[in-house]
């Protein structure tokens, strides 16, 4: 199970602004190691945030997204002490899922 | 003679390799994933990204704006952040021209998410980045060049 995310969020004037930081290697499947072998591609394909059961983004994403991914959104009808939940999902099948409470 | 065969080998040899990552990589995530565009991650250029996501020609659109440094002095990390103010958007979409494959991450906005994210990616080499925007049914782009120094795609 890969490290735990981080997510804040917080009220921007009537929004919420969501900003998450991934750990995540997004290995692109095009870098060699040191004995010339190619290294599989590795990377998160799609991730999903919801707010009281809602979706407020999912995103589909391929291996240019950068090493431990960093997203930033914001959407409407959030109030503090709702929690915002986020889950990805990798190439491998591995998943994760963090929740914040908006600030 | 001898120097074309060899571009033939090593051209032979590159594209297996290539393969095989795909197959490595991707394959496994069939079935479970199926919500994972895979034709739109291994296109090459904007028409066909547009083109596997079920889409006709997309317009040049001065309502959606591409915020991001001009210069990236290290392509494994480029900031971006897109913005559309069309209305209905529906999704929007980062593509990098020069990396191996041009689509980097594709957005689902509903309604009640402002059209705004924020997100970073790889840039093999100094490229057009395109901010592909569904609205209304429709496709629409905005494109912008950012020169790097120090690519982000290589070993």
């Amino acid at each position: 199970m890969a490290d735990p995310m981080k997510i804040r969020a917080s009220m921007a004037g009537d929004k919420v602004e969501v900003k998450v930081l991934m750990s995540h290697e997004m290995e692109t499947g095009q870098r060699k190691d040191s004995k010339g072998a190619t290294i599989p591609a590795w990377f998160i394909q799609n991730v999903t945030a919801t707010h009281n059961g809602k979706t407020v983004l999912s995103a589909e994403w391929g291996p240019a997204v950068s090493k431990n991914p960093f997203l930033s959104f914001r959407f409407a009808g959030g109030k503090p002490g709702d929690k915002v939940v986020i889950t990805w999902t990798d190439s491998k099948g591995d998943k994760r899922t963090d929740e914040a409470t908006i600030a | 003679m001898n120097t074309g065969r060899r571009k033939v080998l090593k051209g032979g040899g590159g594209a297996a390799v290539l393969g095989l990552a795909m197959v490595a990589g991707l394959f496994r995530s069939n079935g479970a994933w199926a919500d994972w565009n895979k034709a739109a991650f291994e296109t090459k250029s904007l028409a066909d990204a547009v083109k596997a996501m079920g889409g006709a020609t997309p317009v040049e659109s001065k309502d959606i704006v591409i915020t991001s440094p001009d210069i990236a002095e290290n392509g494994a990390v480029v900031p971006f952040t897109i913005a559309s103010k069309l209305p209905k958007t529906e999704s929007m979409a980062l593509l990098v021209e020069k990396n191996p494959s041009i689509l980097a991450a594709n957005f689902a906005i509903p309604d009640g998410t402002e059209p705004w994210v924020n997100t970073r990616v790889k840039m093999g080499q100094t490229s057009n980045v395109i901010a592909l925007v569904k609205a209304d049914g429709k496709f629409y782009y905005a494109s912008k060049e950012v020169k790097v120094t120090l690519g982000g795609c290589g070993g």
